[in-house]
């Protein structure tokens, strides 16, 4: 009752009676194809810049899986302008932050500096577009860098080396079976020419999105950007071939047996994501499920299976609504001592099968909304992060409008709604599900004799 | 002659702004002697908040892990609430409430929207939980049972084992030599009346900083504060933590673990807060490897050599020298060749000083980011709880740019040849074998 009261009263807040208005995207799309969003926040003196390429790593064919990632590596290796490592040295001594990251549906570029300095971004973001150099030196010392990411990441870590068995496992023939840095024996063998090929393939004006939030004005970044990119030609974009996930027949299940000092498990349910689903309230409703499992410590899992139970020392369920591709609904949880990972499964199923039998209750849906509607105020504190939804939105192939949608979407939840994508998606036959098995660590301290300084 | 050119423009550029001023912090005490700051932002009506405690790991004595079970045991219960009716509370309103713990500091905090029915809801949770946690014994074995979940799993990575390794070769028997989160075999001795007597020592109004920084007024911030530690006993400062016993030779350790990568940490204890060497020390280190993508030893390791994905290094100032500490991680059979290079490059560094033109560039990195430093409430937050609880002029913000500008490429090779010996450095190696090429 208590719950219910606040949440009436989150959604009579001025800033949520405006948030349509809030939001205030600028849109432009250039002759050659490029898309620029705007978005001003004044309150710093401050604006990011990111440009967004339509390609990750679910875009690879077999035999040259992370390639996208290497690509992103090699763009801060010289231009036709700029040697290597230029790009690096001119937004530092420029004030500028910068990186860029891969993931599945997409590669982004960005750089945060004061927003006075935007066409120094401009400028060399542009020139890499289309100028890039590609030299097979670069290459092979970048490719020994790829490989210690991967170690870093993915090989010394038991629950990411499960994680990526686990995806391999769960789909069949969508793209999302591949690891985002590649495997092994792929990155060990890309040629100049594999890159070479992706960057004709994929950066192109009309296969970007430049997306700026900060203190800006949205008709002079819309003259910054005809004056810096206007120039580059667009491409042809050949359509990419859809990959479409074969219809899961049964569940499945892995061992993965790794020197590891926990048991761990991973499940996922085959669904549909915002972007193929039939009715996208189904999307919402998955959205809603996840809260109701883990939109906080008050959550059931945490508070059935960490405190209630205490069977789990750690317990999780995740879902990407904004995936390209349908992806996993997917639990994943640490024993407690004494417990495995077989209770974790019996565990976390009967959650799911009270979510098929029961509604979920009114101030769980009240919860969930208040935090939607509470994040979209924090989410506001960060324009790197504004910068980032509009950006991988737009990338995927939806609308950045779905920002705006969102809050009003998950509102219309029902309770009805959410039992009935229980029903129809978290089935066994949907079902993949790992289990790590921990191998003994071995190892020991030898200490080597004290020297008299390191020369 | 352009490097001369260069830098006048900065000068002059930086006098040109002498009165904007970074943020304004304001400052007072509580009656019961707590010490609060608050800035006001606008612009969204929300409020981050965060109560502060000298009582990081550091005041763990030799029940290591003390601190952070303490902390970690807050939110499990208070008053007449458990843990699933305090998060309920929380999670009704959309506010983010989190307990954590560093090496000196122990804190709560609270992120909220600020109209009143929410604001308030959220603020005596957070009352309740500061001033009368419950420390139940069923709350505390669970939590302790995790706690000793999540060392065990901390054997399995090699980063954190390595970074445990690096911080005993540094500091010894010191309060910062041992790991915040603890060991397994002093965990395992605690008793619910530990983390009590630890809370009731600690968790003191005379021991509280009050971090503001949002979207209230000053007289709602006056409230708030008083609201959140006014039930405190007023307690007493711990005595000032022992200053660090520095190392008086180098040192090399291996330890043998089964992974792909070794991971390499090279240090000493480097600088404290109030260091007056600490911007010299601050800028030359951003020029050796605290520079994110351009610096030497990203040059010298990754960008010629493809040695390793992340080479750095930092110094994290604390209470006392928090370390220097320079890091890579490399395929295990070319550990002694990266362990060279980042040698060398370190000894050049110190030997030699930056150039004219990399302390330029540097500069213009540091000062021309500066408004990047606090463009967000939360990173602004945590500058101000920086300032507050080491006590920093609260002019610190607004005299950064000043001070990182009186660095000389003098004073940072002077500062470096006083304060990072190569004779005294320690030096940890984990990983496998250095003969078994892999692959």
């Amino acid at each position: 009752m208590n719950n219910r009261l606040l949440c009436a009263a989150l959604l009579w807040l001025p800033v949520f009676a405006s948030s349509a208005a809030a939001t205030k995207v600028s849109e432009h799309v250039l002759g050659n194809g490029l898309k620029v969003l705007v978005k001003e926040d004044h309150r710093s003196p401050v604006a990011v810049s990111q440009v967004w390429y339509k390609v990750g790593s679910s875009y690879e064919p077999g035999g040259i899986t992370g390639i996208s990632h290497m690509l992103e590596h090699m763009m801060f290796k010289g231009t036709d302008k700029h040697a290597a490592g230029e790009f690096s040295r001119i937004v530092a001594e420029n004030g500028g932050e910068e990186n860029a990251f891969t993931g599945e549906d997409y590669t982004a570029y960005f750089q945060t500096m004061e927003a006075s300095r935007l066409a120094v971004s401009f400028e060399l973001e542009a020139d890499r577009m289309r100028n890039l150099h590609l030299l097979a030196d670069e290459l092979k010392k970048e490719l020994q860098v790829v490989t210690e990411e991967r170690r870093m990441r993915t090989d010394d870590n038991p629950q990411a080396k499960m994680q990526e068995h686990f995806n391999a496992m769960a789909y069949t023939n969508s793209p999302y079976r591949n690891p985002v840095i590649g495997w092994p024996s792929d990155i060990e063998n890309y040629k100049v020419e594999d890159l070479q090929a992706w960057y004709q393939r994929w950066y192109a004006p009309n296969n970007a999105t430049l997306v700026v939030v900060g203190d800006v004005q949205p008709k002079a970044v819309f003259a910054l950007a005809e004056k810096y990119f206007a120039g580059l030609k667009p491409s042809e974009l050949k359509p990419l071939k859809p990959q479409a996930e074969v219809e899961q027949v049964g569940v499945r299940k892995m061992t993965v047996k790794l020197p590891a000092k926990l048991p761990y498990l991973v499940m996922g349910y085959k669904v549909p994501v915002l972007k193929t689903v039939q009715h996208e309230s189904e999307a919402y409703a998955l959205e809603v499920l996840a809260g109701v499992l883990d939109g906080g410590s008050s959550a059931r899992l945490e508070s059935g299976l960490v405190r209630g139970k205490q069977i789990a020392v750690s317990v999780g369920a995740s879902y990407s609504l904004t995936s390209r591709l349908p992806t996993l609904f997917t639990l994943e949880a640490t024993p407690a001592e004494g417990k495995t990972v077989w209770n974790l499964e019996s565990a976390l199923k009967d959650e799911i099968t009270k979510l098929q039998i029961n509604l979920v209750e009114d101030d769980e849906l009240q919860r969930i909304k208040a935090q939607v509607l509470a994040k979209a105020v924090y989410e506001r504190d960060s324009g790197f992060y504004q910068a980032m939804q509009l950006g991988m939105l737009e990338t995927v192939g939806l609308s950045w409008k779905v920002v705006d949608e969102y809050v009003e979407k998950v509102n219309q939840v029902t309770a009805e709604q959410v039992r009935e994508v229980a029903r129809k998606y978290l089935i066994e036959d949907k079902l993949s599900v790992a289990y790590l098995e921990p191998l003994p660590i071995t190892g020991n301290i030898t200490e080597t004799k004290t020297t008299k300084g390191v020369r | 002659m352009r490097i001369h050119l260069l830098s006048f423009m900065l000068v002059a550029w930086f006098f040109c702004n002498p009165a904007q001023a970074a943020a304004k912090i304001e400052h007072w005490q509580t009656p019961q002697g707590s010490r609060v700051y608050y800035v006001h932002t606008e612009g969204l009506p929300m409020v981050d908040i965060q109560v502060a405690f000298d009582a990081g790991s550091a005041r763990d004595g030799y029940q290591f892990g003390l601190s952070a079970l303490t902390s970690g045991m807050l939110d499990t219960g208070a008053g007449q609430w458990n843990a699933d009716q305090i998060a309920q509370r929380f999670e009704s309103v959309g506010a983010q409430f989190g307990s954590s713990i560093s090496i000196d500091m122990a804190s709560v905090s609270l992120r909220t929207l600020t109209d009143k029915p929410l604001f308030d809801k959220a603020l005596e949770t957070m009352q309740v939980i500061l001033t009368s946690p419950s420390f139940n014994e069923a709350d505390f074995q669970r939590e302790k049972n995790r706690t000793l979940a999540g060392l065990k799993q901390q054997e399995e990575s090699p980063a954190e084992l390595a970074s445990i390794a690096f911080y005993k070769a540094l500091y010894g028997d010191h309060p910062y030599g041992h790991s915040a989160s603890g060991e397994i075999v002093t965990v395992s001795g605690f008793e619910a009346a530990d983390l009590r007597s630890f809370y009731q020592k600690y968790y003191v109004a005379a021991n509280a900083m009050v971090v503001i920084v949002g979207d209230l007024s000053r007289q709602q911030a006056e409230q708030t504060a008083e609201t959140l530690v006014s039930g405190l006993p007023v307690g007493q400062k711990p005595e000032p933590l022992p200053e660090v016993v520095m190392p008086v030779k180098s040192g090399k350790q291996h330890i043998d673990f089964p992974s792909t990568q070794t991971h390499v940490l090279v240090g000493m204890p480097g600088t404290y807060r109030k260091d007056p060497d600490y911007f010299a020390l601050y800028v030359g280190n951003h020029i050796l490897g605290g520079g994110g993508l351009v610096s030497k030893l990203f040059e010298e390791v990754r960008e010629k050599r493809g040695l390793a994905y992340s080479a750095s290094s930092s110094f994290a100032p604390m209470f006392r020298k928090g370390p220097f500490t320079v890091s890579l991680q490399t395929r295990n059979d070319q550990t002694g060749q990266a362990l060279d290079v980042l040698n060398k490059t370190l000894a050049g560094f110190i030997a030699q000083g930056p150039t004219e033109a990399e302390l330029i560039a540097a500069k213009k990195n540091i000062t021309g980011g500066f408004a990047m430093r606090f463009d967000t409430n939360k990173k602004l937050a945590s500058y101000v709880s920086m300032i507050g609880f080491y006590q920093m002029p609260l002019d610190y913000l607004d005299t950064f740019q000043q001070n990182v500008e009186k660095v000389t490429a003098a004073s940072v090779k002077d500062a470096f040849k006083r304060r990072v010996d190569p004779q005294l450095m320690q030096t940890i190696t984990l990983g496998g074998s250095d003969k078994k090429s892999e692959k």
